[in-house]
Order: structure tokens, then sequence, then C-alpha cells
């Protein structure tokens, strides 16, 4: 399954699991990265790392390190 | 920024809740929200404080309050910071929601950006779950119009039970709506309640019985029931603190919480899985509701920020971008500066001649005529014509910055490089706000989650140089570096302050890097950083509230300094011990110290003095040297220069008292907020050291050089 770093700019995907735990987790729940959620690529920091992503109407930045513990399916 | 209207209180857990109120009668109302949604805009225009504002997310880190008058009511109007949620991930959530569940707020006005509402009604909820007298203020109508999203505020309120007001914070006239709705009395409505798969329900009802019967109404008894099911610990404290008995010392609640806990054991919902469920459940409940009340038309608007942002943080231009911003600001302070500097300088030149006469004319003994010309009015009457002008220019096109929504994007650049240093992207933020005001940066560097990165920030804040050393770095630089003047003059040395900033910026990094390596060793920590629309900024509020707001502050603190360090620079050098006057005994005994990083002991003075306030360095330095030589009218930096020169300046002096400049110890209100935000002294003497030690380095391999 994909990861949702590996998503490029302007791809969207659906949130399938958040493999991640603890405070990270929650943080990420509290964003609204829950099942079934739609994401959106939106921005690439100069060096690739973090990346923006649409989540319910905000712009939110993310590491690879930590986007990648969050698997998504394709739409 | 605002270092007139940060309250930089102490994050002990009694202090925070302390509300002062002008009357006993004062009703309490807590201004929530999530992160940059315009919680501090509709803060002042209540209040009329001038809270600085600014669009990113954390601008609020300490609880800000005012007052407000409507009909015959009074209220306290507390701005809580910005939460995403209120479980609580760091300090500014943990104060927020300690705020909301024990602050006694009469009511709850949660601020709520229309932009992206749907994100923002899971603090809503979360709120309505510990509180039912709430206000909902949908803020940001205007710029979710330009987007296309329409939503309907009726029905909102219909479906959460609460009112609900659209604001245009910017315009004041929205927020009386918001005003009156406060002052409504409670409606009986039925309030929003959150549903929970029906095996928590469960759960929750076998607790909630005798949870009420404990806290009669203290506390609600649902949401502390969904509490103690998901036990977390350090909040258990806090109500434990707030009830003054601990709820599980009940044999009968600590029964029945095992009751319940082994009913969800046995359906497979353990402690952590819990968690996820009560806080995807808000989530999909605000999915749930937004689905009839807002719709979306197809805008281009929304795309002007996907290419803005695809410009400002490209591969290519993200960085060359930052520094030539960086420039063109300075390039701008540096030539409007100049303008200012020179009328006043003029002005001050004339004043001096009309205040000589007039003491002549009073026939003023000789010793206070000295006095008040040579030391008391000089100083101040220096730090307002030099330092003063690039400081006015510098603050609003820093604030423009901020307001455009820019900065984030420094961070969002900036995070991979800080990354390596074993930090975070925020402290590019609080890093870009130390550029304003050190202190200032220090109490933001809450916004960093993890304790050993806002340590690191902290201890690395005043790495850069504030609004007041600037004038002092560009002052140095026209005399000694670029001495040719108009436009060119201008551009170079816009281009030599923007590299020295580069050098600063630097040894934050060299320094970040370090202090990870040593004192502060760690793996870097996970985080979020949310990035706003960008807005138009507001021109002339910005101005307006940089005059006002920083400009006046800085003016009053600098002239309450410079008027007495005037007066004891002026005692020193006339009071005489053994034929020698103080000031020369002084600066002799710290020469040699001096000599060794390419300084003299009146600079060394200078900057001891300057210790309150570092806008006040160079007219200390130069009324030390006019004590011991004739007295010479200081009209303009070529006069300036000139006595600096006759005092044994050359160009290595000047390298290394904008080098040292740049890196000493931090000002004494730094220091001070340093103790408070750090709570430890050892961190707090480290962040003095750190800039001390690599300034008085740099200076001596330089001194070794140039010898």
């Amino acid at each position: 399954m994909k990861k949702l770093n590996e998503l490029k700019l302007s791809q969207k995907a659906k949130i399938n699991k958040i493999l991640t735990s603890g405070d990270m987790r929650r943080r990420f729940i509290d964003i609204g990265l829950i099942e079934n959620t739609v994401v959106e690529c939106v921005g690439i920091s100069p060096q690739g790392d973090p990346k923006a992503y649409l989540i319910r109407g905000a712009v939110i930045a993310i590491r690879n390190e930590d986007s990648k513990e969050i698997l998504i399916q394709e739409i | 920024m605002g270092l007139t209207a940060f309250s930089t209180g102490k994050h002990t857990k009694s202090e925070e809740l302390i509300i002062k109120k002008k009357k006993a009668t004062d009703k309490i109302i807590a201004i929530a929200g999530n992160p940059n949604v315009g919680k501090s805009t509709v803060f002042n225009a209540l209040t009329g404080m001038n809270q600085h504002t600014g669009n990113w997310a954390g601008k609020t880190v300490t609880n800000a309050q005012g007052y407000c008058k409507h009909k015959n009511d009074s209220y306290v109007l507390v701005d809580i910071p910005g939460t995403y949620s209120l479980f609580a991930h760091s300090k500014e959530e943990e104060i927020a929601r300690n705020f909301i569940c024990f602050g006694g707020a009469e009511k709850t006005v949660v601020i709520c950006d229309a932009t992206c509402l749907e994100r923002n009604l899971n603090l809503v909820l979360q709120t309505l779950e510990i509180t039912e007298n709430v206000v909902v203020c949908v803020n940001l109508l205007d710029q979710a119009k330009k987007k296309g999203i329409k939503i309907d505020l009726n029905g909102l309120s219909k479906k959460l039970g609460v009112n609900v007001i659209g604001t245009i914070a910017r315009k004041k006239k929205t927020l009386d709506n918001l005003l009156y709705a406060i002052s409504n009395q409670k409606t009986n409505r039925n309030v929003y309640k959150v549903t929970y798969p029906i095996i928590v329900e469960q759960a929750v009802s076998i607790l909630q019985d005798e949870i009420e019967k404990m806290v009669q109404g203290k506390l609600n008894s649902r949401w502390l029931s969904l509490n103690l099911l998901s036990l977390n610990e350090s909040f258990l404290e806090e109500i434990k603190a707030y009830l003054q008995f601990d709820i599980l010392e009940n044999p009968k609640i600590s029964q029945k919480l095992c009751q319940a806990k082994d009913m969800l054991e046995s359906y497979g919902v353990t402690e952590e899985n819990l968690n996820d469920i009560i806080a995807s459940s808000v989530v999909a409940s605000s999915e749930e509701i937004c689905k009839d009340i807002i719709t979306f038309k197809t805008t281009t608007n929304k795309d002007i920020d996907r290419r803005l942002d695809k410009i400002f943080t490209s591969k290519k231009f993200g960085y060359p971008i930052m520094i030539l911003l960086l420039l063109a600001v300075f390039w701008i302070t540096i030539t409007g500066a100049n303008y200012i500097s020179q009328m006043l300088s003029l002005l001050f030149g004339f004043i001096e001649s009309k205040l000589q006469d007039l003491l002549q004319f009073w026939n003023t003994p000789p010793l206070l005529h000295d006095i008040i010309i040579e030391g008391i009015y000089r100083v101040p009457a220096l730090v307002v014509s030099v330092m003063l002008p690039p400081m006015a220019i510098f603050f609003p096109l820093f604030t423009i910055l901020e307001d455009s929504g820019y900065l984030p994007r420094i961070a969002f650049n900036l995070d991979k490089p800080f990354k390596s240093c074993h930090s975070c992207g925020k402290q590019a933020l609080t890093m870009c706000m130390g550029f304003g005001c050190n202190a200032a940066g220090v109490v933001g560097c809450r916004i960093i989650d993890s304790k050993r990165e806002r340590l690191l920030s902290i201890a690395t804040n005043s790495l850069v140089p504030c609004n007041g050393r600037f004038p002092t770095i560009i002052a140095i630089i026209s005399m000694f570096f670029i001495t040719i003047g108009g436009f060119l003059g201008e551009f170079l040395s816009a281009v030599l302050l923007t590299t020295f900033i580069l050098l600063s910026i630097l040894m934050t990094f060299v320094s970040t890097k370090f202090l990870s390596n040593t004192f502060l060793k760690g793996a870097p920590s996970s985080y979020t950083l949310e990035m706003p629309p960008y807005r138009k900024p507001q021109f002339l509020q910005v101005l307006v509230r940089s005059v006002f707001d920083r400009t006046l502050f800085v003016l009053g603190r600098s002239l309450s300094v410079a008027v007495p360090a005037g007066f004891i620079i002026w005692c020193m050098a006339n009071i005489s011990v053994n034929g020698n006057s103080l000031l020369l005994i002084c600066s002799d005994f710290l020469d040699p110290i001096a000599s060794l990083i390419g300084l003299d002991g009146t600079i060394l003075i200078a900057f001891i003095l300057g210790f309150p306030a570092n806008e006040i360095v160079i007219p200390i330095i130069l009324m030390g040297y006019l004590q011991n030589g004739t007295l010479t009218e200081i009209s303009s930096l070529s006069v300036i220069k000139e006595i600096l020169i006759s005092n044994g300046w050359t160009v290595k002096t000047a390298i290394c008292t904008i080098i040292f400049s740049l890196f000493h110890w931090p000002c004494s209100t730094t220091v001070l907020t340093i103790k408070k935000e750090s709570g430890s002294i050892k961190w707090t003497i480290l962040s003095v050291l750190l800039p001390t030690v690599i300034g008085a380095m740099i200076c001596f391999l330089i001194n070794l050089i140039f010898l």
C-alpha cells in the first residue's frame, strides 16, 4: 500500500490507516486525518521535506518521516 | 513582537488562571479557537487593546486579558492560545484546556475560521462537551466568500444548539452581534453532543450517575467520565486540584470505573484504542454537521495561494526569495531612516542651541548646565535621531511580512536545515520574531512542543539581532564601510547588513547543532505546521499599530534608560579619584580585556550600560569619548565618525563592534523572559554565555588576523 509521503504534487488520495502511535497519532486525528479523509499534496519544501497537504480545508506541513506512517489509497 | 502587550506570565499552574477583574461583577469571557483564526483580532476589536496579531499559527502564547462593556454589563475577556483540540499535547493546549475547564468563564467564545470550518468545529464540539455556555463565532467570512465557500449560519446554530455569529473581525460592525450574543442569557436549547460508538456510550453511562453525585455540577459529568476512561494522568491531577478531592479515592467510583473498563476490554477496546475512538468520533461528527451547512463554489482564488506557494517554496527560488526579501526590507529601512535621521538631527541641534540659550538666560550654574546638556539631553537626543528611525521603519515592514502569511513559509523552507541540527522549522518562526524583539521571540518559543527543542530555540534566540540592535549596525556600516551616499550607497549598505544577518542566522544553526550535541542531546521530534492562507496586509492598521504600539513604547523605554545612563556617564567622567575620572579608571580597567577582542574600554562600558536597552550603545560610546575631549555638536554621522576616529577607531574596531553587537549578552528584558520561560537559572546562564562567548571568540579571531 502507498504511503502519504509518496504522494506527488497535486495528487489526491484517501487516508487508509495511521500506523503511528502516541502523541503524533492523536495530533493527526485532531487535524482531521481519519480513515477515508481525502488529502491532497499541495507543496514541497525546497529540500523535498517536509511536504504540505490540504486536509479538510487547511494546509498542513508534515515531515516525510511522519507521513510515511500514514497509509493511503489512491483515488 | 508586541513587547507592549505580551504579559510575560509565568506558566505555573496557579498563575495562568489569575484573572484581574476591574469590578467584582465583571463577567469572565474566554476567547478560544484554532491557531490563526483571528482570535487576537477579534479580541483587540472588542477590547480596544493592541494585542499583537500576525498571520501565523501560535501568535498568542500567553493569556492576554482585556475589558469591554456592553449595555450594563462589563466583561473581562481572556484571549487563550490557539489550539486544535483540548486533548493537550503541548503547553499551549494544556493552558487552553485548563482555562476552559477551570477558568470559571461565564461564556466561552469559540472563534472559527470560515475557510476551514469543519476542522474548527472539532474544537467547538470538544468545548461543548465541557460547557454549554458557548458562543460560536465564524470569523473570516470575507475570505471564505472569496474562496467560494458559503456557510449556513442559522442551520449551524440549530444543529449546535448555541448561538452562531458570523464576523469579519476587521470590520467592527459585525462584532456588535457577537457582543450581543455574549450578553444574551442562556437559551434553553438542546446542545449538540457528540455520539460515540455504543460500547463507549455504555461505559460512560455506567460511570456518569455516580460521578454526577460527586462533582455536583462543578464539572460536566459525561465529559469527566470519558476522561476517566481514557485516563490522562496529568489531567487527573488538575481535576483533583480543582475539585480539592481525589475522585478515584471514592470506592464506588473506582469500582464502577473497573466495571466500565472491563466491559470495554471485553469488546477489545484498549486505552489507546479508546482515545482514537473518542477523537475520531469528534472529527466524524464535525464532518457530519458540515455536510448540509457548507456549500462550495469553485473559484480561482484558492489557486492563487497554491501558485504563490509554488514560487515561495520552490526548489530554485525558495531560498533566494527569502534572502531577497530580507535585503529589500533592509534597503527600505536604511533609505527611509536616512531621511528621517537627517531631519531629526537638525531638529535636535536646533533644540540644543535653544536649550543652551534658555539655561544661560536662567543663569544656570555651569555644573548643572553641563549635566543637563552633556549628560541628560544628548544621550536621548542621539537615541531618537540615530537609533529610532531605522526601528520605526523596520518594524512595520516586518509586521507586513508577518501579516501576509509569509513567515510560516520560511518555517516550511527551513525545516530540513533545522532538523539536521536536531531542531524544527518552528525555530525559524521564533528566530524571525527575534528580529523584532528577542524577548518576544523567547516567549514565542512556546509554540514548540518538544521541551528540548524549545530550550534550543530559547537559548539561540538572541543570536539574531533585534530591532534595537539594527540601528547600531546600520550606523557603523554607513560610517565605515559604505561611505558613498545616494541610491547605490544605500543598496550596498543593505547588502552588507544582509550579509551580517546571514552570519547571525548561520551562527544560530551552528550553535543549535552544538547544543544538540552537548547540553541538549536528543533526536528531532515530530511536528505539524499549519500554513495559513496568504492575506493582504492591512497597511494602515500596521502603520498605526507600529507607531503607537511599538515605536512610542521603544521610545519611552530607551528614554527612561537613556536619561539615567547619560547621567551616569557624565558623573563617571566628572567625578575624579586621584586626578583620574571614574570613566577613565573604568575604561582603563576594561581596556586590556576589550583590546583582546578589538574593542576599547569605553565601547565595553557602553555595552554594559546598554544592558537594559541595546539602542543606547552608540550614544553612550559617543558620550564617553566626548567627555574626555572637547565638546562638539553632533549634527551628522560624519561628525560622529570623526569623533570615533579621533578616539582610535579603525575598520577593525568597526567590524568588532558590529560583531559584538550581533553576539553579546541579551538585554535585561530578554534575560528575565528567558528565566521565566525556561524556568531554570542554568539555561538562563547558558543563554547569556552562548552569544557572549561566540561574539568574544569571533572578535578575538578578527583581532588576531588584523593585528
